[in-house]
């Protein structure tokens, strides 16, 4: 093999084969390097893909990409032990092109998502671990793999290699993980007719749903449950946050059966065979989190940046690593023009970010980690939440009263005062102002 | 109860000669927490009764989480051997 290329992508996920493939198209030299037999074997999320950052790059993709449902409905539910309560939105708009998001299978999506930067030119080579970094006065200029020869020289190296970002850490571009901004999810793929996922979730046709649960996790878990429809089979898993799980309380994969076996959940489920289990761990932490983007012949994108937008109202993460993608193809082709691929010039991957969605999103979010870690959203409130529906639904022949005084009653005893005032405050400015 | 080795038998892995994660066991012999045993979703790590951290890596879905949890300098976290590992199909 060449042992230099113009740019070398490290892990071919969304955000490393975005890169590529726009660096590719304008007519660089691109090594995209992945660890997986194939791009996407070892890529696991929790469904949805929010994919109009995709139509701009391939126009009407939806028509050769592996897709499975279109998402059309979006449901929130709150759970305790033995209710639930659900914000359901379904819209038409939602099911026409360009479409807001589909259900996919990443070990199907990405690799179709990654041949489409070897249609354009770049070089993919599977089964290739990225082990170090090689420098020369200070800056990067290539890799080192676990090959035989694995040295390889560029320009500049994209480091899209995931969550769990080993060449951020190599580069000094942050420090140890704090457990405190990851939560763990784990998923079943579970297998059902067509006709009976349509019918079971109202869904006509290629109409998909994606649900997510807060609360009703056993054992003082934080965090919560998700379904997503695919064609003919179910996402379904939990995600609990790290600082929540403790040696006496219940491990993930318990906390998973029991949502599974929800009296809210269960039917939907019902008779369904399961496929395949996984887990990965998610960088929930947004900026407080973020290590430092780029450094002399280097930048970081997707997952390896921490861009997920998760808070509770939004999970997203695949269309901020494409647009990472986007972004540090643009900083590198900026670069390139330059001739010049310092730090200095290289910060203009983080202006780029700055200016588009995906770090104003996480900037104005950025309470999002102090909101979703209180303990009282994952249980006091969606348990306060279905005995209030509960107590108001009731007829049993006593006299009624009405929400407020019902509401301060039902309150008593389980939340202050203060802490009332503090969580709706931090609600407030999380999601609301 | 929930049988994890039930769940991993769905998965398929092509398992590599030797393990892709290190772990100094002595340093798991003096860990106030031991969390790896208790967050792993695959169950790789467990606890035996005089303490000691045992750790089989064959069901390793690459996850990250005990990488995230351990504070002990005991797990030194890696990637299995190119085309090694877990080999998801339907996720």
């Amino acid at each position: 093999m060449k042992a230099r290329f113009d740019v070398i992508v490290v892990g071919a996920g969304p955000a490393g084969a975005t890169a590529a493939m726009i660096l590719a198209r304008s007519g660089f030299e691109v090594l995209l390097l992945e660890r997986g037999k194939y791009a996407g074997e070892k890529n696991m999320f929790g469904g949805a893909l929010f994919g109009r950052v995709i139509n701009d790059l391939i126009p009407n993709y939806w028509e050769e990409a592996p897709v499975e449902r279109y998402i059309n409905r979006k449901i929130v539910t709150m759970l305790s032990k033995d209710s639930s309560m659900s914000f359901d939105f379904k819209t038409e708009k939602f099911a026409e092109p360009p479409y807001n998001g589909f259900t996919v299978n990443r070990s199907r999506f990405d690799r179709w998502y990654a041949q489409k930067a070897v249609e354009a030119g770049a070089l993919l080579l599977n089964e290739t671990v990225v082990d170090d970094l090689l420098w020369e006065d200070g800056r990067v200029t290539g890799v080192h793999t676990r090959r035989e020869q694995g040295e390889v020289w560029a320009d500049v190296v994209i480091a899209a290699d995931g969550a769990m970002s080993l060449l951020a850490e190599k580069a000094s571009l942050r420090k140890r993980f704090n457990p405190k901004h990851f939560s763990v999810g784990v998923k079943e793929i579970i297998q059902l007719p067509k006709d009976t996922i349509e019918s079971r979730f109202n869904l006509a046709g290629n109409e998909g749903v994606s649900n997510e649960f807060l609360g009703g996790l056993p054992g003082g878990l934080q965090g919560g449950g998700f379904i997503y429809t695919n064609k003919e089979s179910l996402s379904v898993g939990v995600v609990a946050q790290f600082p929540s799980m403790h040696p006496n309380k219940v491990p993930i994969y318990h906390a998973l059966a029991q949502f599974k076996s929800h009296p809210s959940v269960r039917e939907l489920l019902k008779d369904g065979v399961v496929k395949e289990y996984s887990a990965h761990i998610i960088p929930e932490g947004g900026v407080e989190m973020m290590p430092k983007l780029y450094t002399g012949g280097m930048l970081v994108a997707g997952d390896a940046a921490g861009f997920v937008l998760a808070n509770g109202l939004y999970l997203e993460g695949v269309n901020f690593a494409i647009a990472s993608g986007v972004a540090a193809a643009e900083a590198v082709a900026a670069a390139k023009t330059k001739g010049d691929y310092s730090a200095a010039t290289l910060r203009k991957y983080q202006q780029i970010l700055e200016e588009g969605f995906v770090l104003k999103d996480l900037k104005e979010y950025k309470h999002a980690l102090t909101f979703t870690e209180n303990s009282r959203l994952h249980s006091v409130y969606p348990d306060l939440i279905c005995e209030l529906a509960e107590k108001l639904f009731t007829v049993d022949g006593t006299p009624r009263t009405k929400i407020i005084p019902r509401a301060l009653k039902a309150i008593k005893g389980k939340v202050s005062w203060m802490e009332l005032f503090k969580d709706g405050r931090d609600a407030g400015r999380t999601m609301l102002w | 109860m929930v049988d994890v080795g039930e769940k991993l038998q769905l998965v398929r892995f092509r398992i590599s000669p030797e393990a892709h994660i290190k772990v100094d066991k002595s340093r798991c012999q003096k860990c106030p927490h031991q969390a790896c045993a208790y967050v792993c979703p695959a169950a790789c790590y467990t606890r035996a009764d005089d303490g000691e951290i045992l750790f089989a890596y064959e069901g390793c879905l690459e996850c990250g989480s005990c990488g995230i949890v351990c504070d002990q300098g005991a797990i030194e976290w890696n990637y299995p051997r190119g085309g090694y590992g877990v080999s998801y199909r339907f996720v």
